[in-house]
């Protein structure tokens, strides 16, 4: 594993990814910063990095793309299948390679609050837990964009496919306040969902029997769930979206509020996406 | 040793591998021959536990490969069809990042390397970025990475194929070395190939195993089978004629060629070889026949392979007709 992780190290330093991630997050860092607290005059370093979330959109494509993409694309996966170890720990060095090159600009960014403190009154455990929570945010970002570059041999297409990922997860729940809100739309919206989860379902294992069953008994719990206690739907859809929103559930830090479950539900997230690039890459042996 | 069990491999319902089981014993060069197409790829990426089979065994030295993956890897080197190199990194860094890969340790990994790349002279192109390297130092490269580890077995895929022929002497030379220290198996379509280098050969086709034996046990097996080739200006009925008074005649196989001639390839049975051909002459010559050409065909490894590896393709596939006909003459 430590050597799948010096190697991908070397590859974020030797081509130009490494660097453009770490200058376009120091970057805006440092203009929203400028913005916030200089211009602003407020001290407090968690509204600086609470509007940075939106980097990741572009930030996350360009640091994940050729993580997978490029070794099918080289043929190089072959020597990983090859070499006397897992696709856990091949999955775990490139993982931690891409956290390496994210905790630079974070570790950088703990230098702001300490230089606001000077000028007014700040309180330092809401700036660094925001901090945190950005670098755990980027985490279950990045490992969504592992899964993707695993899927295909372009690293085009799996920034393109990533970005588009991303900018759904930024805008979703925006998008769904133009949703009605009544529960019938709410239950119709969540068999669609439903529908489509089992066609994700069918694509990964190509059994038509397990998808419907899957499609069947989940649509039916959601039908008599509806039927019983229609009442518990009214903007339900809306909820669920917005409590699965990874960029929207971070705004209680900029809040000053170290939500505990955000933390765990975006290592859940991280752990969920890695496991799945882990069985596609052994599922490739299988086919 | 390599010891493979009614090993199976199928892609929906296309089968790659049918039913395969061979052993490979220590020391030596073993060829894997077949033609493009014929499973040798997808048996070796069983082999060395890149791709998992439908159904049967391979284990390496008693490590099952796909019940014990890392001990049995350990013992394999393994060069894919395309040497899987990091454009990025340079002989030097990719080397090493495959030793610690391996497990090698540091000191073990600095005289591994440099024996790897002595062996491969690869010295000239330590520093140099693998994505500048030519074809052939890329190859070697990817021979270099397979030697790291110290593997008992070293598994080479169409090691030759793409290269200038400077470059395929050269490749050439560097397995029979490594055959003296390692066991090396090596997959061609090319059996001049296979005669250069190996000392035993299995043939497959179709993803069945046609013939599996040393190299002069595989060339004996056929020596049996001398044929003549005779084209004479005379039609088939005369030839016939002729040639059915003569001893030592196992079959016949006529052609029309243009202009009157007639080709007839002879099987004859090998005690017969030094009288035969004087007697047709004659047998022609008293006829006013002329005869354009005649000679001695002996079955070369090329002959076995081809007629092994066509058998296969008729066994599978609906007869069809050729241009000659074929007469057995008992």
């Amino acid at each position: 594993m430590k050597a799948i992780l010096k190697r991908e190290l070397g590859a974020y330093f030797k081509g130009f990814t490494g660097y453009v991630y770490i200058f376009f997050i120091l970057l805006f860092m440092g203009i929203l910063c400028y913005m916030q607290n200089v211009q602003g005059r407020y001290p407090s370093f968690e509204y600086a990095i609470g509007n940075m979330s939106f980097i990741y959109i572009a930030a996350i494509p360009i640091l994940t793309m050729r993580v997978f993409s490029e070794e099918k694309h080289q043929k190089t996966d072959q020597l990983l299948y090859a070499l006397p170890f897992n696709m856990n720990q091949v999955v775990m060095g490139k993982t931690f390679a891409m956290m390496t090159v994210m905790v630079i600009p974070v570790a950088i960014s703990c230098i702001f609050p300490l230089i606001l403190s000077r000028f007014g009154e700040t309180n330092l455990a809401s700036a660094y837990g925001s901090i945190v929570a950005f670098f755990i945010l980027g985490i279950a970002l990045a490992s969504i964009g592992i899964f993707i570059s695993a899927l295909t041999d372009n690293q085009m297409m799996a920034a393109g496919l990533c970005f588009f990922v991303m900018l759904v997860n930024y805008f979703v729940t925006t998008l769904v306040g133009y949703l009605p809100t009544s529960a019938l739309s709410s239950f119709i919206s969540i068999a669609v969902v439903i529908l489509a989860a089992a066609f994700v379902v069918w694509y990964l294992t190509k059994n038509t029997l397990a998808a419907g069953m899957f499609a069947v008994v989940v649509e039916g719990a959601n039908w008599i769930y509806y039927s019983i206690r229609p009442i518990k739907y009214g903007g339900l859809f809306t909820d669920i979206i917005k409590q699965l929103s990874m960029f929207s559930r971070y705004d209680a830090f900029i809040m000053s509020e170290f939500d505990l479950a955000a933390i765990f539900y975006y290592i859940s997230i991280a752990f969920l996406f890695l496991f799945f690039t882990v069985q596609l890459l052994e599922k490739r042996r299988w086919s | 040793m390599i010891e493979v069990k009614n090993l199976t491999k199928r892609y929906g319902n296309h089968t790659a591998v049918s039913d395969l089981s061979f052993k490979i014993g220590t020391g030596n060069v073993y060829g894997f021959l077949g033609p493009n197409g014929a499973g040798k790829t997808t048996t070796m990426n069983i082999i060395t536990g890149c791709l998992a089979a439908t159904s049967g065994e391979v284990s390496i030295d008693g490590y099952d490969i796909f019940d014990e993956p890392e001990k049995a890897k350990r013992l394999i080197g393994y060069l894919p069809e395309q040497p899987p190199l990091y454009p990025d990194m340079t002989t030097e860094e990719y080397l090493k990042f495959v030793a610690e890969a391996k497990g090698v340790k540091k000191n073990d990994a600095k005289r591994q390397i440099r024996y790897a790349t002595e062996i491969t002279k690869l010295q000239d192109m330590f520093k140099r970025q693998t994505k500048y390297l030519s074809k052939g130092y890329r190859q070697r490269v990817g021979i270099a990475q397979a030697l790291l580890g110290e593997p008992q077995i070293v598994i080479l895929d169409e090691p030759t194929v793409g290269l200038d022929p400077r470059q395929i002497i050269d490749i050439r030379e560097l397995i029979k070395q490594l055959g003296k220290s390692h066991t090396v198996v090596i997959s061609s379509h090319i059996l001049s190939e296979v005669r250069a280098v190996c000392s035993a050969a299995m043939i497959i086709s179709k993803g069945k195993m046609v013939a599996n034996d040393t190299l002069e046990n595989l060339e004996r097996m056929y020596a049996g089978e001398v044929s003549i080739i005779l084209r004479v200006k005379a039609g088939e009925i005369d030839i016939r004629r002729e040639l059915a008074v003569m001893d030592g005649i196992l079959g016949l196989t006529f052609t029309q060629l243009g202009g009157g001639v007639t080709e007839v390839v002879i099987d004859i049975d090998e005690a017969f070889r030094e009288k035969l051909p004087e007697k047709i002459f004659y047998a022609f010559a008293r006829l006013n026949k002329p005869i354009i050409h005649l000679s001695e065909n002996q079955v070369s490894l090329e002959d076995v392979f081809l007629e092994l590896t066509s058998q296969a393709d008729i066994s599978t596939e609906e007869p069809h007709d050729d241009a000659g006909t074929e007469v057995s003459n008992k």
